[in-house]
């Protein structure tokens, strides 16, 4: 068998480099928590500076609601605005809130009480969500206090308030980030992973001369072909699996959907990214050329998929050229699967574009790829 | 004919590699293919194995075309490259067993004729050692061990000497030579005129043209009774007045000896030795030789240069 030859030197040559071998395992685990930990956009313990001039158990109560929730911590309790300023500038604070001294005689009157919140926007994650955290626990209040008001009145004791706003999140309800990294990430490491080292592994016949003696035997193209991407395949394989385990194990992602359709998903995404390198060993001479080729198709495809950055904020030419990144298709089916545990049927549109992507780049390789020198 | 190639043509560029080569090989017969560095013989080796396609004209090895038939023709063909073309990450055994098993070769017979193989070239006790780790003369005799291991008709080696020591040359050679009796056709690539004196036919390729193909013995038959030997002191100044003679067309260095290629023997004969003596060089030996392939070889390129110019 003249394949399984060229698989078993493919492997015995992977299990002779055990620096790569390593990189190749240990990649994902690395990326893992750097993604899980490093680049979250959770935003908990917001530092806040309080200057209560009221200091009444309206204005307790208040403060109480901002503890209860746990956005803010309340670090600092001063005794004028210029110290808000002073720890928001140093970054020791990164809120400051006044409460006025009339704050609880303006709400016993049934007037509106004006509370100060001050935010540093420096980082504009940071302060959207304590923004709209802040907002939202001051709207909370305000509601409480409306209906105490009006069933002290007498009028409807248990009224209800005239709009109730619930808002429920699906899927990651308490919106972790490493929820929504982790899927993703075996997106992007099959694609880097298996364009690099099928490359590379292509080139280096070249590099070395070894295709030579290659060329003259009665190898087909096609099982040169599957020989080389073979062995990838199975290790692309063997490292989706590992984010799974360590995904669940270390950050408890839930996988809601089917894992054989996100294999054999998986599988489809493979076809377009070996094909990927599988061209650019075509048009690489060097292992060098072919590494620092694949790192180049790396990049437009990490930040046009929506990995990092929704596509929908982009300019409208981006989100064009977006529909030319397979990763963008992979990233919706396999976060459907894990996150949402949505079927194939939901999924139809990407599994098309995936299929398309896979026939065309795998054929293009395919026709390109000579066993020959010239 | 074994090895059959008609009008090869095979351009880079603007660059003739190979222009119009045609050679036929029988079985039991040794093809010499010398010619300067450049000349166009890599690139003709490349062609006959199919590496390249040729841009014009046909290879047949074993009567299978290796365009349309790759896969027949190259179950014949064994090949070495000049350049190591083996995995250095595997090991001797490791490499014979892939080159054996994606040519076809059953278990059983690689088993067998692997250990045979390894004998035939002197790596017995090698079989462990990743080939990487080998000597330069020991990588080539692996890469003739794995070039044999599908028992090819057909053997094409490029520069298989090149940088191995006089004894593992001495030791190719032999093994070449048993291939020939067991009825293979060998075509050698080589610099060395010694080692191209030992094929039955060699051909002479200069700037991708074959010059002239022949027996060593026909070849320097071309240049019989026109080389004069001529031993003599001092051999700047000897060299120098022998190039003044009107009928000596070259003279050539070969260690304490001159070779003097003439036009006609009988003019030199007779003027060089009052030239140099009234010259005060003392000419110790001046005889007709039988001319050597390098002699013939350095004429044929003179002539071709004289030709394009």
């Amino acid at each position: 068998m003249r394949l399984l030859a060229l698989i078993r030197k493919e492997f015995i040559q992977i299990i002779r480099d055990p620096r790569t071998l390593a990189l190749t395992f240990a990649m994902p685990v690395i990326q893992l928590f750097l993604l899980g930990y490093a680049a979250t956009n959770d935003v908990r313990n917001i530092a806040l500076a309080v200057f209560d001039q009221d200091r009444s158990p309206a204005s307790r109560e208040l403060l109480d609601a901002y503890r209860a929730a746990d956005y803010f911590r309340i670090d600092f309790d001063v005794d004028s605005e210029i110290e808000i300023r002073q720890l928001i500038d140093s970054g020791a604070a990164r809120a400051g809130m006044v409460i006025p001294p009339d704050y609880s005689e303006q709400i016993a009157a049934g007037h509106t009480a004006r509370v100060a919140f001050v935010i540093d926007g420096s980082d504009p994650t940071l302060a959207g969500t304590a923004l709209s955290a802040a907002t939202l626990i001051g709207q909370a209040q305000s509601t409480d206090i409306a209906v105490e008001r009006l069933s002290r009145q007498g009028q409807l004791a248990a009224m209800d308030p005239a709009i109730e706003v619930r808002t429920q999140v699906w899927y990651n309800p308490d919106l972790v980030s490493a929820y929504y990294m982790i899927p993703a990430l075996i997106g992007m490491i099959l694609q880097f992973l298996t364009t690099i080292l099928t490359s590379t592994a292509i080139v280096r016949e070249r590099e070395r001369g070894t295709i030579e003696q290659l060329i003259i035997t009665p190898i087909r193209s096609w099982e040169l072909m599957i020989g080389k991407l073979a062995p990838y395949v199975i290790v692309a394989f063997i490292d989706t699996i590992e984010i799974l385990i360590a995904g669940i194990l270390i950050f408890g992602v839930p996988i809601n959907g089917s894992l054989p359709l996100l294999l054999l998903l998986s599988g489809l995404f493979l076809v377009s990214t070996l094909g990927i390198g599988l061209l650019i060993s075509t048009i690489s001479n060097t292992q060098q050329e072919a590494m620092l080729t694949s790192i180049f198709t790396m990049l437009p495809s990490i930040f046009l998929s929506g990995f990092f950055f929704p596509l929908a904020a982009m300019p409208q030419f981006l989100q064009w050229i977006s529909y030319a990144i397979p990763l963008r298709y992979f990233l919706i089916v396999v976060r459907g699967i894990v996150l949402k545990g949505v079927g194939a049927s939901a999924l139809l549109p990407e599994i098309i574009a995936l299929s398309v992507f896979a026939f065309i780049v795998m054929g293009v390789a395919a026709k390109r790829f000579h066993k020959r020198l010239d | 004919m074994l090895i059959e190639a008609n009008n090869l043509h095979k351009s880079f560029g603007d660059v003739r590699a190979v222009d119009g080569v045609s050679l036929h090989v029988a079985a039991c017969e040794a093809y010499g293919l010398v010619g300067p560095d450049g000349a166009g013989k890599t690139t003709t080796m490349r062609l006959l194995v199919g590496a390249f396609a040729c841009d014009e004209g046909e290879v047949r090895i074993a009567g299978h075309d290796i365009r349309t038939r790759p896969e027949d023709a190259r179950s014949n063909l064994g090949y070495l490259p000049q350049r190591f073309s083996l995995y250095s990450d595997l090991t001797v055994q490791e490499n014979l067993n892939f080159f054996g098993e994606v040519r076809g070769v059953t278990s059983a017979e690689l088993a067998q004729r692997g250990a045979e193989l390894l004998g035939f070239v002197g790596l017995k006790g090698f079989e462990q050692r990743l080939s990487g780790q080998l000597s330069g003369g020991m990588k080539q005799k692996l890469g003739l061990a794995c070039a044999l291991i599908h028992q090819p008709r057909v053997l094409l080696l490029d520069e298989p000497t090149g940088g191995v020591d006089p004894v593992t040359r001495q030791d190719f050679w032999q093994l070449i030579i048993r291939l020939l009796a067991d009825g293979v056709a060998v075509i050698v690539c080589t610099p060395y005129m010694d080692e191209a004196v030992r094929c039955n036919r060699v051909g002479f390729l200069s700037q991708g043209r074959l010059l002239t193909q022949g027996s060593p013995r026909e070849l320097t038959a071309r240049l019989e009774g026109r080389v004069l030997e001529l031993v003599a002191e001092p051999r700047v100044r000897a060299r120098q007045l022998s190039l003044d003679d009107p009928d000596v067309e070259d003279a050539q260095t070969f260690g304490n000896r001159l070779h003097l290629r003439v036009r006609a023997a009988a003019g030199p004969l007779e003027r060089l030795p009052g030239t140099l003596a009234a010259a005060g060089v003392q000419v110790t030996r001046l005889k007709p030789i039988a001319p050597n392939l390098e002699d013939v070889f350095i004429a044929l390129l003179e002539e071709a240069e004289a030709a394009h110019v």
